[in-house]
């Protein structure tokens, strides 16, 4: 059995500018933020981010690094909007696929499944589709007639057909792993990391921490082990790789980062003052700052 | 009890409360459904309905469970009881259904039901970013779908939103059968009053107005024309139950009435 361990800097070492990249986690929430910090500080360039939208996103607008976003929305959760989205948007910096959090959904689904599109009804008669005016509809082969129509009104209906969303690489972050690369998240929510990896050709983990093939049962339910081998190319043990975003039951969302970092996004010297300490750093570094910070704030 | 209403000592009630026992009745006759609120006021009031006239409505913990009962808005996730498991993916299932009627915000909503949650402006590069059209285009053609517009004015009552990210009646039907078939955006709720959309053409009607409110306040603060029935009603008081049941054990922190004001 290959031992599939890596690290971060080797995962993003296989990445190239102007590639497709799927980010996991939701919003604020279990983001493979250790991963993010290296794409910031690394001379990538024009990636089109693929993601369920939280810090990922802003930071990588702030840094530079995108020229397109594929995404339903972007929240920190407690900030309902991050302010470095918002920037990069009013001011034009980034293009924008913005779709329904379900088209979002069937999109990765569809490329996990290696059919062109799905159809659904979200996002007929909405803006979704004047504003990414290559999206297009489906009829259904289903007339009037034909005995696989249940429902008359669905004769000949049309409906949505959203796009494969095809990910050249998809990373996301578990609280445990394998060496194999099996993931275990054990919060309630595996969001939808498993369709995230089965949309890509590269597929990463980063984890809070390793274990031996086999020995995830001993760290919770084997019904937490949500994202198997056959969807996992690399595995990178990451202690605190999610931060600050939230991960539990290894750690809460910490607010008051995410506060500075909110800020941030008005004031040119606030940014640099942030990036300085908690992006263009090493991941040791991130963690000792990230220390620093809070005994300074319990004195 | 002394007066909730300096400026109506006849009223029982606050502003806010009206606005709950408003979001409440949206829920009215739903049987078993997943409530769906966004804000404080609405998430009040499917709590309050749940416990008085809609027991059966099915609520989520926020994150990833449905939860048991209806407990006050400020409880602490230890103190969920939870009956099962609903993980994002899984809501799909739910809103694809039907069986949900959620009550989502609007940044903007026109005369027909089209909402705005994605870009003040040009999308291309918005004036205003907003948070994005998160389900809203989804929900609005599967289920049952209510608004909450806590500031009600002319810039959040327009004739027409910027970007339709839930679908109104109009672009409904433009859309064909795909999208009139399960589509039913049943109410509009604002800090000024009730509003629905049973008119021929599906034009926004008021419904009710709140107590305190005139009708020339709401028409004043409505970019376009609503349909105003001649024997339009003052939305109803809360009952004494109902009042208490928000008071003493939904939300006695009144996180409500910091959300609107008398």
């Amino acid at each position: 059995m290959s031992d599939k361990r890596t690290t971060v800097d080797d995962i993003v070492g296989e990445l190239r500018s102007g590639m497709t990249i799927g980010i996991g986690g939701w919003g604020a929430r279990r983001k493979p933020m250790a991963v993010v910090r290296a794409l910031c500080r690394s001379d990538l360039l024009d990636l089109t981010v693929v993601a369920y939208g939280g810090p990922d996103v802003g930071l990588l607008c702030a840094t530079g690094k995108v020229k397109k976003v594929v995404c339903p929305f972007v929240t920190l959760d407690s900030i309902a909007l991050d302010p470095h989205w918002r920037a990069a948007r009013q001011q034009g910096r980034v293009e924008v696929m913005e779709v329904d959090e379900g088209m979002f959904f069937l999109g990765l689904q569809a490329a996990a499944w290696r059919v062109p599109f799905l159809p659904t009804r979200a996002g007929l008669g909405s803006d979704v589709l004047t504003i990414n005016p290559e999206l297009r509809l489906v009829r259904s082969p289903y007339g009037a007639g034909s005995p696989y129509l249940h429902d008359p009104a669905d004769a000949d209906v049309e409906l949505v057909a959203m796009p494969a969303l095809h990910l050249d690489a998809a990373v996301v972050h578990t609280n445990r792993a394998d060496t194999a690369g099996n993931g275990q998240i054990l919060a309630p929510d595996p969001f939808f990391d498993p369709l995230f990896l089965g949309a890509a050709d590269r597929r990463f983990l980063t984890t809070e921490r390793t274990v031996d093939n086999g020995r995830l049962g001993d760290e919770g339910p084997l019904g937490t082990v949500v994202l198997h081998r056959l969807l996992t190319d690399g595995v990178a043990e990451t202690p605190g790789g999610a931060h600050f975003t939230a991960n539990p039951p290894d750690y809460d969302r910490d607010e008051s980062l995410q506060k500075e970092y909110a800020a941030s996004a008005g004031d040119p010297d606030a940014w640099e003052a942030f990036a300085a300490r908690y992006v263009h750093v090493s991941e040791d570094e991130y963690r000792a700052h990230v220390t620093e910070r809070t005994e300074r704030a319990a004195r | 009890m002394t007066a909730t209403r300096p400026d109506r000592p006849d009223l029982p009630c606050t502003r806010a409360e009206s606005c709950v026992v408003a979001c409440a009745e949206a829920w009215r006759g739903a049987g078993e459904v997943m409530a769906s609120p966004f804000g404080t006021i609405p998430s009040l009031g499917a709590r309050l309905a749940k416990l008085t006239f809609a027991p059966d409505l099915v609520l989520t913990d926020g994150e990833a469970a449905l939860m048991v009962g209806a407990l006050p808005i400020e409880s602490r996730a230890a103190d969920l009881v939870r009956e099962a498991a609903m993980p994002y993916r899984t809501v799909f299932d739910v809103v694809w259904s039907g069986r949900r009627h959620i009550m989502m915000m609007a940044s903007q909503i026109d005369r027909t039901g089209n909402q705005n949650l994605s870009a003040i402006g040009p999308h291309h590069q918005p004036k205003v970013q907003l948070i994005g059209v998160r389900g809203a285009p989804g929900n609005s053609v599967n289920h049952p779908t209510s608004y909450w517009v806590p500031d009600h004015s002319v810039r959040t009552f327009v004739e027409h939103v910027d970007v339709v990210s839930g679908v109104g009646y109009g672009r409904a039907l433009a859309a064909g059968s795909g999208a009139t078939r399960f589509h039913d955006v049943r109410r509009v709720v604002s800090n000024l009053g009730v509003f629905d959309f049973e008119t021929p053409e599906h034009i926004m009607r008021l419904r009710s107005y709140h107590p305190g409110v005139a009708v020339g306040d709401i028409v004043a603060a409505t970019s376009f024309s609503l349909v105003i029935p001649d024997d339009v009603a003052e939305t109803r008081l809360p009952t004494p139950e109902e009042l208490d049941l928000l008071r003493t054990v939904l939300d006695p922190g009144a996180r409500r009435d910091r959300d609107i004001r008398s």
